[in-house]
């Protein structure tokens, strides 16, 4: 599927300007380029768990959604959207609805990593034709840069400060994408923002799938990571680029890169720009880096294997 | 001509959701509520009913999933007990700030710990000030209609709030029991259809569910809305009884009274112990004792003033509490509320906890036969020995 950035800014707009999110953040710049993509002969519901997105995007009188909208609780937008999907399918069968719809989540990491991963879990287990986006800053923001199961070895957040006994974060994220794929689910995928053509056409194919779809994807956060706002797109490419963060999907089970850096960085070169990481460059904590390049080696490698690159 | 047939709590429940149809069920299993997941599993195997179940991997699932289907415009029925309804207790309150029409089927069960699976009312206490309408069950058969009414309350405009519907666990959950059931045109035109307000699923209008009351602050208007669907709430509950009753031959009201006619002193219990305590009362009365009993059936919203005027005229009123509010001395919660409620009351009768049952110890006569007793005493000394009692408790056991 080939697509041109002249056709998607035709198509239809489902999060409105003026939402309160930070300038810069990287979730909303998620969300249009998603949904984007999404078909443009059908209507959407879309979900928040509780998070930046929800808090910004829906302050009451207000709403920045042109889609119908949900937000019930932190850890449920999994359960919450099957839920409308499985409406949609007893009222469609029963001939009071005629309208088509898709059904879409955006989770934070927190809410989907951590305390909304049993939800997900559930719902792909059960087949639900929805597509959970995670849109990925590694911390919860929302409540002030705590850590989540998605925050990378070595990062400091709130709940994960550096001291004389303390790293920041002591242990390394886990693979969440490799786990939703382990559901045997038609569609997962990894992405970012920096690319908005990959993400496009994993959208597409997220939203054509007739089962779950999953996409994780990477939006950098300033406030939580200690970066100026305007190189959220730099950072993500950063990710990418180092292999902290690559592009593949898992379509019925197979594995492919979507995009391969030309080179491989040295993750030194993502960890230097922020300020999350910037105790790790202090001599008291040499070799941590090294700690962290051996980790992202030893998944790029394992994820090459995956997709038969090695 | 109604059905009358013999079957357990369960499946009395699983029939009125059969004659409902909803459109989504969400459930999770858990004992004693079980079989009527599973019985309703078969109705929905079997093609007897439209609805789509949602095997959801928890009762927290169980609650949101049945949000996002009553906000997209579902009819929406769960049920569940103890363990369960505490892991929903978060989606509780979403489900009654949100005023969607869910009904829930709670089969009373004690919450752990120490872990038990037998009746008594901790877990539906738990819930009490959660936004939802409850109504207690006596048996099968008011599962059965309460369950079908609950719809109606549930869904009426000047309520929308969710309704919990209690039934005893094992006690009725468990029990073959006689009853009769409403043809199936009759129930489901009692039913009516479900026109919902504002549903997600209208392309032409999209709507925001579950916003956030961020900077301008409406949550307290919000919340005293939603007050006012339980203030609203007792009249729909009455007419919808009424018109159940001229469809079934059994209205239903807040309470029933039973011998309260020239009654010295009462009892009041919730659920299944009326049936015990109705016999003990004819039994009582053989014995000249003029003991009267109310069987409260709406215990949210509370039907104080009601209350109030059906107690006034008695000497001595023993409560029966099938849970504890571990509040220390203050009893248990039917206890504490109906004492509050009799607090502007220029006549007031004395009154006593009997808390009773817990974890699914057994009501004997021989029990409730030492309450009828000590508040006998009561009544004639105008003393009360003690304020709250654990009655069938094994004293010498309590370290
Ligand atoms: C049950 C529950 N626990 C905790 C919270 C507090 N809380 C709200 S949002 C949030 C973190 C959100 O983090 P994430 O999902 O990563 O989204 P982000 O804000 O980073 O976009 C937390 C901890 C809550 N609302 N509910
Ligand atoms: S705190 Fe971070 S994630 Fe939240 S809106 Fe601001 S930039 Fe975005
Ligand atoms: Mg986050």
């Amino acid at each position: 599927m080939a697509v041109k950035l002249k056709d998607l800014t035709k198509n239809k707009e489902w999060l409105t300007g003026g939402h309160r999110m930070c300038a810069g953040c990287g979730a909303p710049t998620a969300v249009r380029q998603i949904l984007l993509a999404a078909p443009q002969d059908t209507n959407l519901v879309v979900c928040n768990p509780t998070g930046c997105m929800e808090v910004s995007t829906t302050i009451y009188p207000y709403t920045s959604w042109r889609a119908s909208y949900i937000h019930s609780a932190f850890e449920n937008a999994a359960a919450t959207i099957c839920g409308v999907e499985t409406a949609y399918n007893a009222l469609k069968k029963r001939g009071k609805i005629e309208d088509d719809y898709h059904f879409v989540a955006f989770g934070g990491d927190g809410g989907t990593y951590d305390i909304g991963f049993q939800a997900l879990s559930g719902a792909l287990e059960r087949g639900h034709r929805m597509l959970y986006v995670c849109y990925n800053n590694e911390a919860y923001m929302n409540t002030g840069i705590q850590r989540s199961g998605a925050t990378p070895y070595g990062a400091w957040s709130t709940t994960s400060p550096f001291g004389s006994e303390s790293i920041g974060k002591a242990q390394n994220r886990k693979d969440l994408t490799a786990i939703v794929a382990a559901h045997n689910i038609p569609y997962a995928a990894q992405a970012s923002i920096h690319n908005w053509r990959d993400v496009a056409q994993k959208a597409q194919k997220a939203f054509a799938v007739q089962g779950p779809s999953f996409i994780n994807i990477m939006a950098p956060c300033h406030r939580g990571w200690r970066y100026p706002m305007e190189r959220t797109v730099e950072l993500a490419k950063l990710a990418f680029e180092t292999c902290i963060w690559p592009l593949y999907e898992v379509e019925e089970g197979g594995w492919k890169l979507t995009a391969k850096p030309r080179q491989k960085k040295p993750v030194e070169e993502f960890l230097k720009t922020q300020g999350r990481f910037r105790h790790l460059f202090t001599p008291e904590n040499e070799g941590q880096i090294q700690v962290i390049q051996d980790f992202v080696d030893r998944e790029w490698e394992t994820l090459l294997k995956r997709c038969g690159e090695a | 001509m109604q059905r009358t047939v013999a079957v357990v709590g369960t499946d009395a429940v699983a029939e009125a959701m059969r004659q409902i149809n909803p459109d989504v069920v969400p459930a999770y299993p858990i004992t004693p509520q079980t079989a009527i997941v599973e019985t309703f599993s078969e109705m929905v195997a079997d093609g007897k009913v439209e609805s789509l179940l949602i095997n959801v991997e928890s009762e927290h699932s169980a609650m949101s999933a049945g949000i996002g289907a009553a906000a997209a415009g579902g009819r929406v029925m769960t049920a569940t007990s103890s363990q369960g309804l505490a892991l929903m207790w978060e989606m509780l309150y979403i489900a009654s700030g949100l005023r969607l029409p869910i009904v829930l089927a709670n089969v009373n069960r004690s919450l752990s710990a120490p872990i038990n699976i037998h009746c008594d009312h901790s877990d539906s206490m738990g819930a009490r000030d959660s936004g939802w309408i409850q109504l207690f069950s006596e048996n099968g058969q008011e599962a059965y209609d309460n369950t079908l009414q609950a719809v109606r309350i549930a869904e009426h405009p000047e309520v929308k709030l969710p309704v919990m519907v209690l039934l005893d666990g094992f006690i009725i959950s468990h029990s073959v029991d006689r009853m009769d059931f409403l043809e199936d045109e009759k129930a489901k035109k009692f039913v009516g259809e479900y026109v919902p307000e504002n549903p997600l699923l209208d392309a032409k209008n999209p709507v925001t569910w579950g916003a956030f009351d961020g900077l301008y602050g409406h949550y307290f208007e919000f919340k005293r809305a939603q007050q006012q669907g339980m203030l609203n709430a007792p009249a729909v509950i009455k007419m919808v009884g009424e018109e159940y009753g001229k469809i079934s031959g059994r209205p239903y009201g807040f309470f029933e009274e039973y011998q309260m006619e020239d009654a010295e002193f009462a009892v009041v219990a919730l659920g299944s112990a009326a049936g015990t305590i109705r016999e003990a009362v004819d039994n009582a009365r053989c014995a000249d004792m003029k003991v009267g009993m109310i069987k409260l059936r709406m215990y949210r919203p509370f039907p104080a003033a009601e209350l109030v005027q059906a107690l006034s005229r008695v000497k001595a009123v023993g409560i029966f509490d099938r849970s504890d509010t571990f509040a220390g001395a203050m009893g248990g919660p039917v206890f504490v509320e109906i004492r509050s409620a009799f607090y502007e009351s220029a006549v007031k009768p004395l009154m006593s906890n009997y808390i009773y049952g817990l974890g699914g110890r057994d009501l004997s006569f021989g029990l409730i036969e030492k309450a009828f007793s000590e508040l006998d005493d009561a009544a004639r000394t105008g003393v009360v020995k003690e304020k709250v009692n654990y009655l069938g408790l094994r004293e010498g056991e309590v370290e």
